[in-house]
């Protein structure tokens, strides 16, 4: 039975990504683009990843869309005849896809127990989870204990990427980019509005809710600093589309978005530099309590923090970046 | 059953490929953006193919059932960053293609080049 | 007992199945965008009503069967507002376009 919702779902995967190089309309990929992701993320539940499918729904489905549309507003949504022949790159893709799925043969089946991938580490994770950390979610224990060295890396990924969208397009003023169309569209005033900004606001305290659960719920079940950041993140550009820029910007000032960002980078190397100081390694949170697994438990509840602050800010920052560029 | 077994990784292929060929065919930029993110996706698709556990489910330890099997937490941690940093970094791109549309009026990679030569 | 749940649960599903399998026959065949918006939009929301009922009865009195009320809300409140939203739009679009052809006559 999950055989075939899986074959179903991965099928519909190809189906909508060959739809999406074929239109011209970049409006309508960009929106094939987020049922894409949403496909995706599907697929990763069925594959047992509840995480990463929550992390690529509110991040692909949700955020990504409302980015790609703030780039297409400032640029042009089609896309023009290129004279270039087309058979060339096709024969090279051709090539290249045959050689790959040779390759594919010598892969050990979905779900085989014996493949290598399973042999190394990951029975050690599981089956030591319980005795050192004592949290359920071992992919919340493996994201922030044991290789929180690597998370470290990943969210001043994000910084630097957040740090450097904001250099091309600078943090200027609030643009109406994403507030309400222009005066000949809406001949009804706001009443064309009114259903969606009534309903958005009333899900708006629950998205935010719900995103904190998952923040601080993450020891124990799907969640963590990455998807609560992610659909917070969410949750208040969703305020900005109804509400306009200006309001959104008044809820959560830029201001506090930097502090956000910086702080919750901070947050996360601060936690590491304190071990040290107590006398263990980088990032190694047993020293934090008397009890190590008391301390592990600490130790990740706080970076987990860092990382939700850091992603969020991140997130809406350059969210806001784009959207003030079209009025600058 | 075998064959099945396979499937996910040929789906991968192919959305690999699609990608690929929608960033070096095409000549819009915000299309060749399209088709890393397609491509992005499919490297994600691989590695959580193989987390995959025959009667497996989600690495959440239930506390009382001993034997439960679970499937592999390494790939979903390196994905699930993944997807975010893929996020910021492809907001840049995006904010790298405004900033080219500024300076040249246009998101065609073929017009813009030929402005560049011209110059 | 369990037999009646049982039993009761998959005549739901069918029906839920049943609803969403015409409502996407309705959204290829109709020919304009608001027919085949009514097509989905309306099957979708009693589809959806019984696909989640169907599984609150196999789930049973659980915290499962909360959370799926939980999402069954979430649905009912904005795949209506969603489709709202859509020909909304689709109205605005196609207003726009006849002002310019008005514009153009003159």
């Amino acid at each position: 039975m999950t055989i075939l919702l899986a074959v179903f779902l991965l099928t519909m995967l190809v189906i909508t990504a060959v739809a999406i190089v074929r239109t011209r309309d970049l409006f309508a990929a960009v929106m094939l683009l987020g049922i894409f992701s949403l496909l995706m993320a599907a697929n990763f539940f069925v594959l047992d990843a509840a995480d990463v499918a929550l992390t690529e729904a509110a991040v692909g489905a949700g955020i990504s869309t409302v980015l790609f549309l703030g780039a297409l507003a400032l640029t042009a949504a089609r896309e023009r005849e290129s004279g270039d022949s087309r058979w060339l790159p096709l024969v090279v893709v051709v090539i290249m896809a045959a050689t790959v799925v040779y390759a594919t043969f010598d892969k050990p089946a979905l779900g085989d127990p014996n493949a290598p991938v399973h042999q190394h580490v990951a029975p050690w994770y599981l089956s030591e989870t319980p005795r050192l950390i004592d949290i359920p979610n071992v992919v919340t224990a493996v994201l922030g204990s044991y290789r929180g060295y690597d998370t470290l890396g990943e969210v001043f990924v994000v910084f630097t990427a957040g740090i450097a969208v904001l250099f091309l397009l600078g943090s200027g003023r609030p643009g109406e980019l994403f507030s309400r169309p222009p005066d000949e569209l809406s001949t009804g005033g706001l009443k064309h509005h009114l259903i969606p900004r009534v309903v958005g606001k009333l899900l708006i305290p629950f998205i935010i809710l719900f995103g904190l659960y998952v923040q601080f719920h993450g020891e124990y079940g799907p969640g963590g600093g990455f998807q609560a950041g992610a659909i917070i993140a969410a949750g208040v550009i969703l305020y900005a589309l109804l509400e306009g820029e200006t309001r959104a910007l008044a809820a959560l000032p830029e201001s506090a978005l930097k502090v956000m960002v910086i702080g919750g980078a901070l947050l996360y190397t601060l936690v590491g530099v304190v071990c040290m100081l107590m006398g263990g390694n980088f990032l190694d949170y047993s020293v934090l309590s008397t009890n190590s697994v008391a301390g592990q438990q600490l130790g990740i509840i706080l970076i987990e923090a860092g990382v939700g602050l850091a992603v969020t800010g991140v997130l809406l920052s350059i969210f806001h970046a784009f959207a003030a560029r079209a009025t600058a | 059953m075998q064959l099945l077994g396979l499937y996910n990784y040929w789906v991968f292929v192919v959305l690999l490929m699609i990608g690929f060929y929608a960033v070096i065919a095409k000549s819009n930029l915000i299309k060749k953006l399209i088709g890393l993110s397609i491509f992005q996706a499919a490297v994600f698709l691989l590695y959580i193919s193989m987390d995959k556990v025959e009667g497996g489910t989600a690495p959440i330890i239930q506390a009382g059932v001993p034997d439960q099997i679970y499937s592999n937490p390494l790939p979903q941690v390196l994905i699930l960053t993944a997807i975010v940093v893929g996020i910021s970094t492809m907001a840049l791109g995006l904010a790298i293609v405004v900033r080219i549309k500024e300076a040249y009026g246009t998101i065609e990679e073929h017009e813009a080049a030929a402005m560049d030569s011209e110059a | 007992m369990s037999l009646f749940l049982d039993l009761g649960s998959w005549v739901l599903f069918g029906i839920g199945s049943l609803l969403l399998f015409i409502g996407a026959l309705g959204v290829l065949r109709l020919p304009t965008l608001f027919t085949r918006m009514h097509a989905a939009s309306l099957t979708e929301s009693l589809g959806t009503i019984a696909v989640l009922t169907g599984i609150m009865l196999q789930a049973g009195l659980t915290l499962a069967t909360m959370k799926l009320l939980a999402i069954l809300l979430f649905l009912l409140l904005t795949s209506p507002t969603s489709s709202y939203a859509l020909a909304n739009a689709a109205l605005l679009a196609r207003n726009r376009d006849q002002t310019r052809e008005q514009a153009d006559r003159k």
